[in-house]
């Protein structure tokens, strides 16, 4: 694939060096000289010197024969105008950072008035992927499934839990519950959970559902997982902002500890809920007041890594609480692991990853009516999301009558905003969008979900 | 200091070497030769050493720009040590120190030679393959080859390329090395091919001679098979000759961009330059020839051989169709001063570049208006373009360096030369990768009156300015090898 990136900074090298290991043909633009050399002594991209909203420097990258094209400059204003640009120009998919929380809640309408593929902002994302970690602190891996509406969790089975022994249909129809087990791997080997699969314990599960539906479910399978009732923040910036939006309603009672007078009444104004502080956040005596001792979760949100680390550390000596540092140089990665701090989140990687999950879907899905192609067990289990765009077999069927070839699941039918996880009674209506799961089979269409006659 | 990437990369170049020698192998299959013992001598040696070599995987495979120097500087002296072994095994060059000046001198497409005429008439097809073949490879770069084939360093290979290529500055075609690499050597291939063809459209021109003159043309180099250079063959070919010389002087890049479509970008500052010095000489000489009445030539012949020694000595080739050391004294000082200027960056022609001539040049207008304005601001600027700071200084860098080794060189060798023309026009020669120089060095002398101790200063010299001095400087440079 050939993709232009413009913009040199953390998230741009990060992304080049990624997307070039994935076997890209990646040019990257930027206006300082100095920096696209650093770039491309290090990596095997081209560097063009330039403004990348002009014309003529988008050119010069290729821009007619690109594929993909991420604006990741320090400016929204100029990431935006650079994909507009960048659209009118060649044939290509569009990528936008735009950080600022201002246009935050425009994101949705820009990506449309602007035909963008995709709207990053790496505070936002930072912020989900803190909610999920303390939403579910005992997961093995949570991530954003169909465009965010649900999400795929991981989780090993315990011993003392009502799921060993038990059949899938024997569990749903106990529980009540609207989750889907979508795949299970039980040593090398990777299964797809049709209703009489048999849970043992030591099994890695994945579940697709919404957070809410998901909580529910750890409750009713006697899941002894830690749950979290309150949380301490340090630091009012951004990512706070966000993950006070994000957990407003999640019943977790959040404290935040900032140091600057103005932003803690800006705040406190803009969050009820939220038990606002004022005082330096490295203040031990402050940290101890506040019961850092008592606390279910310690959140680290200071601009410096140092600080962060250190409060971490601090936290994990005198109290059991999950941990979640923020850091922004992944350079010494090698030694943050040694010092297990448990979940440790990077806005910069969070982008990137974002951005190269996408492009990876789009790749996996070229040459098919696959929209995206995710990977639930790596090269076993896949997840393909269709949009059903004219009527054919599959449709206005209760899929119970429909005969699925051995290792396909329907996970999730998208009709409008209303995301259901399907069950026998369900059909499938021109204009959805459905998320097959399917072991060792190359899909590509929604037709070959069906056996042949 | 990476030890272990060098002596693998060195290991594949062996490898790569090897695969090289099969074409003279099969010419004396051919021409049913018994060097083809030799040929297959010299294969078994570099195959297995280059085996040994590229066994064990490097425990790191990241170079740095130190490392790229030091591996394009090693890899052309090994090259040139192991290229040499046809020629002194056979026999056909006793001297060990006289084989590798003449593989150096085609390695580096220098074209000057230790060989008299009937010497070279009398060698076994297969070792004058060979000897033209060596051009064709050093022409575009050995490293540059194996990079189209091979991660030989991950994404870090640009430090290579960068070595190895001409140019101050070099930049890629498209994202990848490996592609860029691949790009590059094509557009070689395509055009060495269409001059194979053109060669071949004159009835004179047997296949093999058509093959050897397309290697040394397309490299600018400047062995033939024949004594007298091209001296006897028809106008036709030498007229053909004097085009492809020039094509091969532009650079690479700009056919890249012809062939998509960029029809416009191939005029850039340094091709209109390299146009304008070209085409002023051509009328200068012609009219200087004329008016001497030099040689008897008539208008015609006058333009036909002027163009063909403009093009021969710009293009660093080196080849010969009339005697320019019988030329007044103003025509031979301007083909001297075109030697130091040499061909465009990016191709692959030798000396100091067009682009680099030129930026020194605007430095050097620019000095004298800030004499006349001491404040004023004025950036130097390619096409528009800023030329960066650290490539103006490295320019400045490499014109120092190159004063320096020329003058030691010239030094070094003044003991025996016979005149100062020869001690100076005989490093221009195998510094800017010419050839030929003057006097007896001239188009019908050659170096083998030199003691081998002169040869080796040549043989630094050559490899020198075909590397752009840096990467031999550094090689053995004391700080390069010691350990931190």
């Amino acid at each position: 694939m050939k993709i232009i990136i413009v913009g040199c900074g953390r998230v741009g090298l990060t992304l080049a060096e990624k997307l070039n290991n994935d076997g890209n043909e990646v040019t990257v633009v930027d206006l300082s000289p100095a920096k696209v050399t650093e770039i491309t002594n290090k990596v095997d991209v081209m560097g063009v010197v330039g403004n990348g909203a002009k014309q003529s420097t988008l050119r010069e990258a290729g821009i007619e024969s690109a594929q993909l094209f991420i604006a990741v400059t320090n400016s929204d204003e100029l990431n935006l105008l650079c994909c507009m640009i960048a659209k009118k120009e060649g044939n290509c998919q569009t990528i936008a950072r735009v950080k600022n929380p201002e246009y935050s809640a425009d994101a949705p309408y820009l990506k449309e008035q602007l035909g963008l593929a995709m709207v990053i902002n790496p505070q936002y994302a930072a912020a989900e992927e803190i909610s999920r970690v303390l939403r579910f602190p005992s997961a093995l891996k949570v991530e954003p499934f169909a465009r965010g509406r649900v999400n795929l969790i991981k989780f090993k089975v315990p011993k003392h839990c009502k799921l060993v022994g038990s059949s899938v249909r024997e569990i749903i129809a106990k529980l009540k519950v609207d989750v889907l087990v979508c795949s299970v791997e039980r040593g090398e080997k990777a299964f797809i959970a049709k209703g009489d699969f048999v849970f043992e314990e030591k099994d890695i599960v994945s579940i697709i559902g919404t957070p809410k539906q998901a909580n529910e479910f750890f409750g009713k399978i006697d899941y002894k997982g830690d749950v979290i009732h309150n949380a301490i923040i340090v630091g009012a910036g951004a990512i706070t902002h966000y993950l006070c939006g994000i957990l407003d309603r999640s019943g977790i009672k959040l404290t935040v500890i900032e140091r600057d007078l103005a932003l803690c009444e800006s705040f406190s104004n803009d969050w009820k809920k939220v038990n606002v502080i004022h005082g330096d956040g490295l203040n031990k005596e402050l940290l101890l007041e506040e019961g850092v001792e008592n606390v279910d979760a310690f959140v680290s949100l200071l601009p410096h890594d140092e600080d962060n680390i250190l409060l971490s550390l601090f936290c994990k000596d005198i109290s059991a609480c999950k941990l979640v540092t923020k850091i922004g140089r992944t350079d010494y990665d090698q030694v943050l692991s040694k010092l297990d701090l448990e979940a440790v989140i990077c806005p910069k990687n969070i982008t990137s990853d974002m951005i190269l999950r996408f492009v990876r879907a789009t790749q996996n899905s070229e040459g098919s009516n696959i929209e995206r192609l995710y990977n639930i067990i790596q090269d076993k289990v896949e997840a393909a999301e269709f949009i059903i765009k004219e009527n054919s077999p599959i449709c206005n069927v209760p899929l119970s009558d429909l005969k699925f070839k051995e290792n396909v699941l329907v996970a999730s039918i998208t009709r409008g905003k209303e995301v259901m996880i399907p069950r026998g009674s369900s059909m499938i209506k021109q204009g959805d969008t459905v998320i097959v799961i399917t072991a060792n089979l190359a899909l590509h269409d929604i037709t070959d979900v069906l056996q042949k006659d | 200091m990476n030890f272990q990437i060098i002596r693998r990369t060195v290991g594949w170049l062996l490898l790569f070497e090897a695969i090289f020698f099969v074409i003279p192998l099969i010419t004396a299959v051919v021409y049913w030769e018994k060097e083809f013992f030799v040929f297959l001598t010299c294969i078994a040696l570099c195959a297995v050493l280059g085996l040994l070599c590229v066994w064990k995987k490097p425990k790191k495979d990241t170079i740095y720009a130190k490392e790229g120097f030091v591996i394009v500087a090693l890899s052309w002296i090994v090259m040139s040590i192991f290229g040499c072994l046809p020629f002194f095994i056979s026999g056909a060059i006793p001297s060990f120190i006289d084989a590798l000046f003449e593989t150096v001198s085609g390695f580096t497409t220098t074209g000057s030679t230790v060989l008299y005429g009937d010497q070279i008439e009398g060698m076994a097809k297969c070792l004058l393959l060979w000897r033209s073949f060596t051009h064709w490879i050093g022409g575009m770069g050995v490293l540059v080859f194996i990079m189209a084939f091979l991660p030989l360093s991950g994404a870090r290979n640009m430090y290579l390329m960068k070595a190895e290529s001409p140019g101050p500055t070099v930049g890629k075609l498209v994202p990848k090395v490996k592609n860029t690499a691949k790009i590059l050597y094509s557009i070689y291939l395509i055009i060495t091919v269409t001059l194979f063809v053109f060669l071949l459209l004159d009835g004179s021109m047997g296949v093999f001679e058509a093959l050897n003159l397309s290697f040394s043309i397309a490299g600018t180099g400047g062995f033939y098979i024949k004594g007298d250079s091209l001296a006897s063959n028809t106008p036709y070919v030498q007229i053909i000759a004097t085009v492809f010389m020039l094509v091969f002087s532009i650079n690479f890049n700009s056919y890249y961009l012809i062939g998509r479509g960029k029809l416009r970008e191939i005029f850039n500052a340094e091709v209109r330059l390299f146009i304008y010095i070209v085409t002023g000489a051509i009328v200068l000489i012609v009219l200087n020839l004329l008016a001497t009445g030099t040689q008897g030539y008539t208008l015609g012949e006058g333009i036909r051989y002027t163009a063909f020694s403009v093009a021969s000595v710009i293009s660093t080739t080196g080849l010969v169709a009339a005697d320019f050391d019988l030329w007044p004294i103003f025509s031979k000082c301007i083909l001297v001063g075109m030697m130091l200027v040499g061909a465009c960056a990016g191709s692959t022609g030798g000396g100091i570049k067009v682009s680099r001539v030129l930026v020194l040049s605007k430095g050097a207008g620019h000095e004298v208006k800030r004499m006349i304005h001491p404040h004023q601001v004025k950036k130097i600027s390619l096409d528009k373009r800023i030329v960066e700071e650290d490539t103006v200084r490295s320019i400045n860098a490499f014109i120092m360096a190159y004063i320096i080794i020329y003058i030691v060189s010239m030094l070094l060798v003044s003991f025996e030369c016979p005149s100062f023309e020869v001690a100076f026009t005989s490093v221009a020669a195998t510094i800017n990768n010419v050839g030929p120089g003057l006097g007896a060095v001239g188009p019908t002398g050659n170096f083998a009156f030199f003691s081998s101790w002169a040869k080796l200063v040549y043989i630094f010299d050559m490899l020198a300015g075909r590397l752009e001095i840096f990467p031999m400087l550094v090689l053995f440079f004391p700080g390069t090898w010691r350990k931190k």
